[in-house]
């Protein structure tokens, strides 16, 4: 076994079990913790691809800035983080069910397709040639999404101020 | 055995499926948002996977990976603004409670 698989495969029982405890967990405060370490794994599993831009993103806003704005929202609603509250609706044979038939029916498709997988490398110093794929051939998606996140932003800070102030 | 696409394909299937039980099974908004997180990663995965494999050199699939975070940051801002103003009006952040719209 190359060490290369050796840490594909830490890293996905890292992103894996959180992950798993995210969605199970009783305790909601524990659930957005689990989702740093799944998020940090994730991010390994971008060092693997050999994409360092997109791990360093992938920290900053995910494990950095979403966590946090879950956890802010979690304190602020502490109406529904307490224990003895139920946490899960009556539909969880039926979820499982569908996850599970999710999971085997993508598997089967994805697994069994041939994919044109070259060898090769990707480039080095990865910021570069995103920045420059980003204001040459995807200038329209870069300005699109920056209009997004504007709109969004400001979005949120309407919906969520109090009214009438 | 090499390391190659059909791991990290197998991977962010578990990921996607893990977030569409939570999505599905939670009551709490904010959990239903964290499992919609873990679906988006999952699907990023994806996208850098397939660009490490099937076109290396050039970089579409970073690219949109970094698209889809920007999104999944701006879903999570307008996500838990909504949570929190349905909190402020209906003293609740369980989405089986929130049926005002219900019948």
């Amino acid at each position: 076994m190359s060490g290369e698989m050796a840490a594909f495969i830490l890293l996905a029982a890292v992103t894996v079990i959180p992950a798993i405890v995210v969605v199970t967990s009783r305790n909601i405060v524990r659930a957005a913790l689990s989702l740093v370490p799944a998020f940090l794994g994730v991010s390994g599993l971008y060092v693997l691809l050999q994409a360092e831009f997109v791990t360093a993103i992938q920290i900053l806003i995910y494990a950095g800035a979403i966590t946090v704005l879950i956890l802010f929202v979690i304190m602020l609603t502490a109406g529904g983080t307490g224990l003895p509250v139920r946490q899960v609706n009556e539909q969880v044979p039926l979820g499982i069910a569908v996850a599970g038939a999710l999971a085997g029916g993508l598997l089967f498709v994805l697994l069994r397709a041939r994919w044109p997988v070259v060898s090769g490398e990707m480039p080095r110093y990865n910021a570069k040639a995103i920045g420059t794929a980003l204001l040459t051939n995807y200038a329209l998606i870069f300005e699109v999404t920056s209009l997004v996140l504007l709109v969004s932003l400001i979005g949120a800070i309407i919906i969520a101020r109090k009214e009438g102030s | 055995m090499q390391l190659g696409l059909p791991h990290f394909l197998t991977l962010s299937v578990l990921l996607f499926s893990i977030g569409l039980y939570g999505v599905l099974t939670r009551r709490n908004a904010v959990a239903i948002l964290m499992g919609i997180e873990l679906m988006l990663n999952a699907a990023n995965v994806n996208l850098v996977a397939f660009n490490r494999y099937v076109s290396p050199g050039v970089m579409p699939g970073q690219v949109f990976a970094l698209v889809v975070i920007t999104l999944a940051a701006c879903e999570a801002a307008v996500g838990l603004a909504l949570v929190m103003a349905a909190y402020r009006s209906l003293e609740t952040v369980h989405v089986d409670e929130i049926n005002l719209l219900k019948w």
